[in-house]
């Protein structure tokens, strides 16, 4: 496959960083188990713990990190061992939370698929994203945040779509996976406020993540969080491009008037079901996908777009943007919507 | 540096190093796309997974399928709360990870003893009710491989499933074939960290405990990694052609640090065992002293997981060591890329440091 293929499916995984690929061939490297006392393993250790000190200084948390095989499984280890129980999750949640939410309250999103901050006031632990892996929305996690505390709660914040393009929130436990900001896939972590917000499950990562750690890809993720997020700047001027090309072509976007990262959207082409869009797109070389790549094989109507009571779930594709990507390629990808909607529409 | 902690992890095995550069690209390949997009990369991206499930199925017995999860930590926990049994009995000598796990779930669980030799004997009955048997195909700590075919019969007859924790054994032995659930990790057989398996039985149903995307058929929601995933399928076809090599490299190894080293007492079996793993104790030994005598030399005095503690290993008690007698032991352990002389002159300098020490 060559780059004349456009990719913009930067929200269901994006290419390795060349420092990330560089910081995880040197831990290959390192190959000791970090858990062992002779001098490599020690060395092993040190790496360990360098990496965990880079990622705590590039989001600027001054919590504990634990480092996971991914925000599934960060998310499963906030739940699972919480000392709160959940108490109440917004309905536009990864599956990785809803899937363990149970009876817990289901807090509604207006059409712009936001939660109310007022609703989130629940003295338990309470589970709200901060960006929205299908719409790219931005949850007022601030007020949110306020809501949850002043009634006694803890708030968990499934940060693994914002996590290295926007600031990370003042929450309480925060899950984030490297392969989604120029890291590798296979590992992630979970930021904790305070050890004493989960109870122990023994083993390695002082008693909160047992297994022997993957030290390449926590070194790989430290150096794509260094990277930065100057990129972001060129990536919303291209949205608006896209955007203006879009709706100029018939074309809806989702949740237009909500707070959006800049580089995930979904955009409605009337008429045009979803999948018949994804294989037109995906013929022409260009990679987008409806709703989250984990459901997408499945092409289920999304949760979310229901959550915010959506007219038209099944027309609504997913486009996302990454540091690599190009005007060319946001042409070409608008050229192409062009071609499609005008099939579809008869005169 | 001389490297003999093979137990605690193996070097990573350059063919297997290679196999994941592919899935570490840039945006200028592709290789790098989510295995779950159906688009075009993502379909490569799948194709690779689907390769080296099927290099890892090899590893392990017909008849049943290979679910990726980071490591065997994971695979155990996932067995043993995903069977959803409630009434756990285990062997006195498993990993952390099963006899940690069964506590959890089970704080009345049954612990199966071993004998002197470090072998699950078979004359213990099984409780009545318990829903799932555990025994290790290798021990970790001293190598001896377990009579597992038998236990899993023996769980059977009791109408219990049987999980095997072959982390030590996949790649150097063929697996039991009878089991229900076999877990094992990549970077024990020469793979990368980060990556390991559980093989169910088909048929068998299990919870999930990780959820989210539906990936690994439901039972483990989570972006799989297709360069791990190619380092683990590289790992294991290299094992399987290399299984009679490594074990008769093994042997040879055994047999020069058994002589440099006879006047030591070997603690387990010297015939039902892994010959990678060599675990010695020698009366009156300060193991700290010698340790920070040989810092050029990596071994250990036990599992990297529990070396930190200070405590007796539980796997020598089980044999009837006494704490004294278990805190004069060492692990030496050594494979495919263990140099023959190496071996030799670090055997040859831990006795002659022990001998300084007066023992």
């Amino acid at each position: 496959m060559r780059s004349e293929r456009t990719y913009l499916d930067h929200a269901a995984t994006t290419p390795l960083l060349p420092a990330a690929r560089e910081a995880w061939l040197q831990g290959t490297d390192i190959w000791a188990n970090p858990s062992s006392p002779h001098a490599p393993g020690r060395a092993a250790r040190a790496a360990l713990e360098e990496a965990r000190a880079r990622v705590k200084a590039a989001v600027g948390w001054e919590g504990e990190v634990v480092f996971t095989s991914g925000a599934s499984e960060a998310l499963a280890l906030a739940i699972g061992r919480s000392k709160m129980p959940l108490a109440a999750v917004s309905g536009v949640e990864h599956d990785s939370v809803l899937r363990l939410a149970g009876d817990a309250v289901r807090l509604d999103v207006d059409m712009g698929g936001r939660v109310a901050s007022g609703n989130a006031a629940h003295a338990g632990l309470v589970a709200v994203q901060q960006v929205n892996s299908e719409t790219g929305v931005v949850q007022d996690l601030v007020s949110i945040a306020e809501a949850v505390r002043s009634a006694g709660g803890v708030l968990l914040a499934d940060c693994a779509q914002g996590a290295g393009k926007c600031a990370l929130p003042d929450a309480d436990l925060i899950a984030v996976s490297a392969h989604k900001f120029g890291g590798p896939i296979g590992i992630g972590a979970l930021l904790v406020r305070d050890w004493n917000l989960l109870h122990p499950t023994g083993g390695q990562e002082r008693g909160y993540r047992p297994g022997t750690e993957n030290l390449p890809g926590a070194l790989a993720m430290a150096a794509a969080l260094e990277a930065g997020r100057d990129w972001l700047t060129e990536a919303a001027r291209l949205r608006v491009l896209l955007e203006q090309a879009i709706t100029g072509a018939g074309g809806e976007v989702v949740a237009a008037g909500a707070e959006r990262l800049p580089v995930i959207s979904s955009y409605r082409m009337p008429r045009k079901p979803a999948n018949v869009q994804l294989i037109r797109f995906d013929a022409m070389g260009i990679a987008v996908s409806a709703g989250s790549a984990c459901s997408s094989g499945s092409l289920k109507t999304s949760h979310v777009l229901q959550a915010m009571n959506y007219p038209h779930p099944a027309e609504v594709i997913r486009v996302s943007i990454g540091r690599e990507t190009t005007e060319a390629q946001i042409d070409r990808f608008a050229a192409a919507w062009k071609e499609i909607a005008g099939a579809g529409v008869k005169a | 540096m001389i490297y003999l902690d093979y137990q605690a992890t193996a070097p990573l095995a350059p063919e297997s190093r290679e196999a994941m550069l592919p899935w570490l690209g840039g945006p200028e390949t592709m290789g790098f796309a989510n295995p779950h997009s159906p688009h075009r990369p993502g379909r490569a991206a799948a194709a690779a997974v689907e390769v080296a499930r099927e290099q890892v199925a090899a590893l392990l017995p017909p008849g049943g399928r290979v679910i990726f999860t980071s490591g065997a930590t994971e695979a155990i926990n996932l067995a043993m709360a995903g069977s959803g049994a409630r009434h756990f009995a285990v062997s006195a000598i498993e990993h952390a990870a099963v006899l940690d796990t069964a506590r959890v779930l089970d704080p009345a669980m049954q612990v199966i003893p071993a004998d002197g030799e470090g072998l699950v004997h078979l004359d213990t009955a099984i409780t009545q009710a318990t829903g799932l048997v555990a025994v290790m195909q290798v021990n970790n700590e001293i190598g001896t491989v377990q009579p597992v075919e038998e236990w899993a019969e023996r769980a059977h007859a009791a109408g219990a499933l049987f999980l095997c924790d072959a982390v030590q054994g996949a790649g150097k032995l063929a697996p039991p074939g009878n089991a229900d659930m076999i877990a094992v990790s990549a970077h024990k057989l020469y793979g990368p960290k980060g990556i390991g398996a559980l093989w169910l039985r088909d048929g068998l149903e299990i919870a999930p405990l990780i959820h989210g995307g539906g990936q690994e058929q439901g039972l483990r929601s989570g972006t799989l990694s297709p360069a791990l995933c190619s380092g683990f399928g590289a790992a294991a076809a290299l094992a399987k052609a290399r299984m009679e090599a490594d074990a008769a490299l093994a042997e040879d190894l055994w047999r020069r640090a058994r002589a440099i080293l006879s006047r030591w007492t070997l603690n387990g079996s010297a015939t039902r065992r892994w010959h990678g793993n060599l675990n010695l104790r020698l009366e009156g030994l300060d193991v700290a002293r010698l340790m920070s005598d040989l810092r050029d030399i990596a071994f250990s005095a036990g599992s990297a997981c529990a070396s930190g503690s200070g405590r007796p290993s539980h796997v020598l008690r089980a044999l009837g060591l006494s704490d004294k007698e278990a805190k004069t032991s060492i692990r030496l352990g050594f494979g495919r890329y263990t140099a023959p002389g190496d071996l030799e002159d670090a055997c040859a300098r831990i006795d002659a440091a022990a001998a300084a020490q007066g023992v």
